[in-house]
């Protein structure tokens, strides 16, 4: 077993190197004919083509280059239009990163299929025979030896680096996703086989997530052999990610439906109430009105009915896509999290605090919607910008993700999620769910509040006999895996939840 | 204000000192030399196996202590004078005290044999054992463990986690059959060796050999040679009361106290796995050096202190332990030597899961073993406390076990095993 660890792992090195080389391999050359394929708007695409026309005898060796420039030309141009108030000629739409999808000359348009085989399908096939020669002949049991030994899982330098990457990567992806215009390109025989279009940057994060929420998913079905709650709500979140999140959305898109994903509910969902979004919905037909109800129903309906009867690890921890990354990708980090009062403390104050910021700009969304003000509208605006940039990218993503190896695989739900923040609200005061302590046999020891990720110290309640009962608990039930004397179970049930069991 | 003293910092004198805070004003001091802090001792297997750091055995942030006015001295007490109300520090302080409670817990018993001095011969109970494990078992490949109980299984796993091949020496002819009903110790001796342990049963440690270095090299166990780098002495825990020899306070095996846990001196008090219970509850031990027992005593005895006397009353017996990945829960009365015909037994094919039900002749249950299968414990002792009979038990056995969700029932098995039974004795 160990021999094939050591080839899988060499595998997962090869694909990684491989992909990270051909982030640099390529260069990048825009011709008339992706600016003809790329703007639709005729008179835009006069303009630019004119403007920009020095641009097509250059070859650059990086896209962030050629998308500077692009942007100089295209900025003088519309500074001589805001000079002279011709505000309608004035191009608003930023066409650089479609553009230079298209300007990419290099082996991964030459020989796609070949390169995505040797990056990713390398990667994925070490990665596979990692999860299996680790976990394949293991008994059913609790497998966390080495742990806090093993740099990467520790938030020792390896964890520095991971990090550092997600981190690099999430603020390319929001940001800057020119960078990142390769790796796109990578992706684009996959986008054309699933929706006939060629990848955009979200289309990449999307398989990329999609890929590692199946494979380390994989992992941790493995990992929990014999364990049938852990095994099927794995299993639960692994099909939600695929379906509902991955093929639904492209599948919608590709018969000219607008994207949605099902399973994503408002306030995580954060501009299902911005004008673009009703107006997009109003204007589908019947697909478009029957998101709309359904987004409604999610929040009207399911939320309090399901929390009120499972807790909020109806959602958290068995459909919710950021929950379906932590506790698959997110696993080997869930002891990083923080189980001090202090970060309890903060908790509370950060994820409420968003959860108010959220309902703010959703208020006034809606409050434009319906009232052309100006003054509202403007409001709104600047409000959905910062919120994007803040919460939606900088939050969610950057520091959700980016700091799994560091903080823990749960930073942005147990902090930043509003929708947690509801569920937890809902969780803690009308909800049949609970985690019981079994009477006197806990022995302290720690295993819980160690490997719980939301970093509730599970073993304060424990120690006394008392029943958790606390809003950020997701319920991926990790806990009372570890708990080697079998102390704590995961139940709905409609006695008294702030029960103390301790037999003294 | 009265001036609580408590030597031993383990869950009985921090359980103690918690409980009097609440109760009362008293000035509250903790002496231990072992940690600065409270921490799990159960954990110090976590620790050498990587799933938890050390600082996640401590059950209390380290502000704690401070808000709580429970004041905590890293020393250790030389001398007592019960006369003066005095203790003797090493350090060359003295601390006087109004009340005191010794709560020093337990030790390592001894092995003797030729050549145990030999480096690289540990035991397993102190924080500082920890250190010296990591430092004896750097990169070696072979270690034997002589002793087959809950350290020794405990000590076992934490060498094989590191890759490091084991040979447990057990006296009996299967793992913890002292405790153990023979089917139950031969599935847990099996599991055992499933995970790749050599367990060597019926064997005796004779002699340890050591090469010119004074490190151990290898041992001799009924007449052979075991070759091994690291050896585990493992054969139990005696109370660790040595610093009061001499002294007026009175000891058999442990500390002795009556059902108040007061000693013979006046204002001193024992808890936990030093104290010797004179005359020990119904179906309990004079020495019970479990967990919930300290933590019982400790809580017992500061109502005592603060003047609502009560008696230590641990109600009906249960422990728990983990062998390697099986968990093991018992309740109630489950002697070694259990008469199969008042006992109902099921195990599984894969030799995971484990239920033992033991009844009287009146078919009343008197005790639980599980293996691999959780059961609530307050289900547990309200049955055996009101005498639920077997056939009952085993209706409602979907209510005493306490599996994850998604688990599957056992009823349907036991309902089986006791039809067979019952057809059986028919």
């Amino acid at each position: 077993m160990h021999n094939y660890k050591n080839i899988a792992l060499s595998l997962v090195w090869i694909g990684f190197g491989l992909f990270l080389l051909l982030f640099f391999v390529g260069t990048y050359q825009l011709k008339p004919a992706h600016v003809a394929s790329v703007i639709k708007d005729q008179a835009n695409q006069e303009l630019i083509d004119s403007k920009i026309s020095k641009l097509y005898q250059k070859t650059y060796k990086f896209p962030a280059q050629l998308a500077g420039e692009y942007k100089a030309h295209i900025d003088q141009l519309n500074e001589n239009f805001k000079q002279q108030e011709q505000w309608d000629q004035v191009i608003w739409t930023d066409y650089s990163l479609p553009l230079i999808l298209q300007a990419y000359q290099g082996p991964i348009v030459q020989y796609p299929w070949l390169c995505i085989l040797f990056s990713l399908g390398v990667m994925m096939l070490g990665a596979l025979l990692f999860v299996f020669s680790t976990f394949g002949s293991k008994m059913a049991g609790i497998h966390h030896d080495k742990i806090f030994q093993k740099s990467i899982s520790r938030g020792g330098w390896l964890g520095v680096i991971l990090g550092s990457f997600l981190i690099l990567f999430y603020m390319a992806l929001y940001w800057q996703p020119v960078y990142l215009a390769s790796w796109i390109v990578l992706l684009n025989p996959i986008s054309k086989f699933f929706s006939g279009q060629p990848a955009s940057q979200w289309f990449m994060y999307g398989f990329f997530y999609t890929i590692a929420v199946l494979v380390m998913g994989l992992r941790m079905q493995l990992k929990y052999k014999g364990n049938r709650y852990q095994q099927l709500r794995t299993s639960s979140v692994m099909f939600f990610q695929l379906i509902f999140a991955f093929l639904l959305p492209e599948i919608l898109a590709s018969f000219n439906q607008p994207w949605y994903d099902f399973k994503n509910i408002w306030p995580l969902d954060y501009d299902f109430f911005y004008a673009w979004n009703l107006n997009q919905l109003r204007s589908s037909g019947f697909m478009g009105i029957f998101i709309l109800v359904w987004g409604l129903a999610l929040i009207i309906v399911a939320i309090p009915i399901f929390t009120y009867f499972y807790g909020k690890r109806w959602y958290c921890s068995w459909v919710c896509g950021c929950g379906g990354l932590a506790e698959t990708a997110g696993d080997p980090f869930r002891q990083l999290s923080n189980k001090s009062l202090k970060a309890w403390k903060i908790e509370r104050w950060l994820i409420n605090g968003v959860l108010v910021f959220a309902v703010v700009v959703t208020a006034f969304a809606l409050v434009s919607y319906f009232n052309e003000h100006a003054f509202v509208k403007n409001y709104s605006a600047s409000l959905q910008k910062w919120y994007g940039f803040f919460i939606g990218a900088a939050f969610s993503g950057v520091v959700g993700t980016g700091f799994y190896p560091l903080m823990g695989n749960r930073v942005w739900c147990r902090f930043g999620c509003p929708l947690a923040a509801i569920l937890g609200i809902i969780q803690r005061f009308k909800s049949r769910f609970r985690i019981t302590t079994n009477g006197g046999q806990c022995i302290s020891c720690g295993n819980c509040s160690t490997y719980c990720e939301m970093g509730i110290d599970v073993r304060m309640y424990a120690q006394k006999g008392e029943n958790i009962v606390r809003a950020s608990c997701v319920g991926c039930g990790v806990c009372a895996s570890v708990c080697p004397r079998g102390v704590l179970k995961l139940e709905n049930n409609t006695e008294e939840r702030f029960k103390t069991n301790k037999q003294t | 204000m009265k001036k609580v003293v408590i030597i031993g910092n383990g869950v009985a004198g921090i359980t103690a000192a918690r409980h009097i805070r609440k109760l009362s004003e008293c000035d509250i001091t903790i002496v231990s030399a072992e940690s600065h802090y409270f921490y799990s001792r159960t954990a110090l297997m976590y620790i050498y196996m990587g799933h938890m750091r050390f600082k996640d055995t401590k059950p209390y942030e380290d502000w704690f202590w401070k808000k709580n006015r429970i004041n905590l001295v890293y020393d250790y007490v030389q001398a007592t004078d019960f006369q003066d109300k005095k203790l003797q520090l090493l350090s060359g302080g003295a601390l006087h005290y109004d009340v005191l409670i010794l709560a020093t817990g337990s030790k390592p018993r001894p092995y003797n044999c030729p050549g145990i001095d030999a480096e690289g011969v540990r035991s397993l109970y102190f924080l500082q054992d920890l250190d010296k494990i990591e430092q004896d078992t750097k990169k070696i490949t072979r270690a034997a463990v002589v002793g087959g109980g809950l350290i020794g299984i405990e000590l076992a796993e934490m060498l094989h986690s590191r890759g490091i091949g084991v040979d447990f020496l057990i006296r009996e002819q299967s793992f913890w059959k002292n405790v153990l009903p023979a089917a139950e110790s031969e599935l847990v001796s099996r599991h055992i060796e499933r995970n790749g342990i050599q367990l060597h049963r019926n064997t005796t440690l004779e002699e340890v050999n050591k090469d010119e270095k004074q490190r151990i090299k290898g041992i001799l166990a009924n007449g052979n040679e075991i070759p091994c780098e690291f050896l585990g002495i493992t054969i139990g825990v005696t109370p660790n009361i040595g610093f009061l020899d001499g002294s007026a306070v009175q000891m058999n095996r442990g500390i002795l106290v009556n059902e108040y846990l007061e000693t013979n001196i006046e204002d001193v008090y024992a808890i936990g796995d030093c104290a010797e219970m004179a005359q020990p509850p119904e179906n309990r031990k004079s020495i019970e050096a479990v967990w919930y027992t300290a933590r019982m005593m400790g809580e017992t005895v500061a109502h005592t202190i603060c003047g609502r006397k009560k008696a230590y009353n641990p109600g009906v017996w249960f422990n728990s332990a983990k062998f390697f990945h099986l968990e093991y829960q018992t309740y109630g009365v489950v002697n070694s030597d259990v008469n199969e015909e008042q006992s109902l037994y099921w195990e599984n094919d894969k030799g995971n899961k484990a239920i033992r039900v033991v009844f009287d002749q009146n078919h009343k249950i008197l005790g639980f073993n599980a293996i691999g299968v959780r059961l609530r414990h307050e289900v547990a002792e309200r049955w055996i406390k009101g005498g639920v009979s077997i056939n009952e038990g085993i209706l409602q056995f979907d209510v005493i076990q306490f599996d994850p969700e998604f688990y599957p029932a056992l009823k349907p098995n036991l309902m089986n095993q006791l039809n067979k039974k019952v057809a059986l004795t028919n």
